[in-house]
This record gives structure tokens, sequence and C-alpha cells, in this order.
């Protein structure tokens, strides 16, 4: 049976529960589902911000992230994955980004969101800048640890 | 080829895409934008730090040593700050 998987990348809010609900359907067999929610933060690098405008690359964005669910659904037993990702200006408190990840146990469905963050953080293209009170732009820098994070899944034998 | 810019490359160079032809000569990634480099002020500043740059050729990431041959399209841009 081929797993359900929802890739979008939209300017629009998206919706925890209809996006669950929506995954998991009517299938019994699913005994966990992991969410993972990045929202823009009011500060950036100590920097009150006003906003973040998020940059991508349109065709890249969603082949990037399929190539990475693709190995997740490799490595983990999963029932289905659902990933969204917004584009464009978002202020401080709004969603960014949402990993839904389905398994009927909880090892595996905790296991492939957070591998799918960390490829999100460091593989897909994506780049955001922030916006100032003072009216600057700024360019966020991309961080080490997001690389060792991503790093650690290429050795790791499953 | 077509060439695509992201993110702060975009905003030096000052447009996010052009249609280029290299010289023969320029047969890698890296040798690309070390020629890109070359075309000015504002290619000079936005390829100041070649290390740092990240590629794709037809939507795939590749590494500086890659070969350009053949290649449709060509994305240069800054580490991804996604997620």
């Amino acid at each position: 049976m081929t797993v359900p998987v929802t890739i979008r990348l939209q300017r629009d809010d998206f919706d925890l529960a209809t996006e669950s609900a929506r995954l998991t359907g009517t299938d019994t067999s699913i005994g966990a589902v992991v969410s993972f929610v990045g929202r823009c933060r009011g500060d950036e690098d100590g920097h009150a911000i006003c906003a973040l405008n998020l940059e991508h690359y349109p065709g890249m964005a969603e082949a990037e992230i399929a190539r990475h669910v693709e190995e997740a659904l490799t490595r983990w037993p999963l029932k289905g994955v659902t990933v969204i990702h917004r584009y464009g200006r978002i202020v401080p408190g709004d969603n960014i980004v949402l990993v839904l990840t389905a398994s009927s146990h909880r090892q595996a469905a905790f296991a492939a969101a957070e591998f799918l963050m960390d490829y999100l953080k460091t593989r897909a293209p994506f780049w955001k800048s922030d916006e100032r009170a003072s009216g600057d732009r700024n360019w966020i820098d991309a961080r080490d640890a997001d690389d060792d994070a991503a790093a650690r899944w290429d050795s790791a034998a499953h | 080829m077509k060439v695509l810019y992201f993110a702060w490359v975009r905003e030096r160079i000052g447009k996010a895409e052009e249609t280029i032809e290299p010289p023969a000569a320029v047969r890698t990634v890296g040798e690309l934008i070390a020629w890109l480099a070359s075309r000015g002020e504002e290619y000079a500043r936005a390829f100041e730090r070649p290390q740092v740059i990240r590629a794709a050729i037809d939507q795939t990431h590749v590494r500086a040593d890659t070969a350009i041959a053949g290649a449709r399209e060509i994305a240069l841009f800054p580490p991804m700050t996604g997620g």
C-alpha cells in the first residue's frame, strides 16, 4: 500500500488539527502521530523583529522535501507524512512549518519527524530575512548547530 | 544555460536570473562561480566568499567540483535557513 504523503508550499497559514485528521483518515493501524510546528519568534539574534520574510526556490523546494520524505519512508515504518512550509511575510507568533509523521508506534514517528526537520533546516532551499523595528532588513545566518543536527543522520545506522 | 540567484546572492547581483554562456574553460560549479565573480563589482561582491556559496544543478544539490556540462538550470545561493 502506498503511504499517503502530502507536501505543500503555501503563503497561507495551516491548521494542525485539520492536517492531522486529513493524514490519519480512517486508518486505525496508526497508533502514533507526531507533529512539529515551527513558529516565528519575536526576536532574532537578540534583536526584536517585526516579521520574517521567507524566500524559496519554487520547484526545487518541493523536490528536495520529497527526496527527504522518501528517505524517511525507507528508514522508518511510517503510515503517512505531511510537510507544509510557508513562504512570504510571516509575523511573530505565526506558523512557519508543519511536519506530521504517522506510524503504528511512537518511536518511528518521533525519529522521522526529527529527521525531516533537521534536513528541512539545512537542505531545503528556503532563506529567511528579518525586518526590525528600525526598518533594517537582515538575512538570517545559517547555524552550525543545524548542520551538526542534520549530519548526525548521515552516519546513523538504522 | 540559465542561472538563478537567491537571497543575498540575488540582492547583491541585482537580478534573480539570467542566461549566460561561459567560456569552454569553465567546467565546474566552482569555476563558474569564479568566472561570474569576474563579471563586475556586483558579482564580485556576491561571490566574495565562494566557499559559502551553495549550488544546485537542475534542482538537485551539487558540490563545487561538479561538472556543469549539460546543465539546463544552475542555482547559486547562500546556506539555507528554512524550517
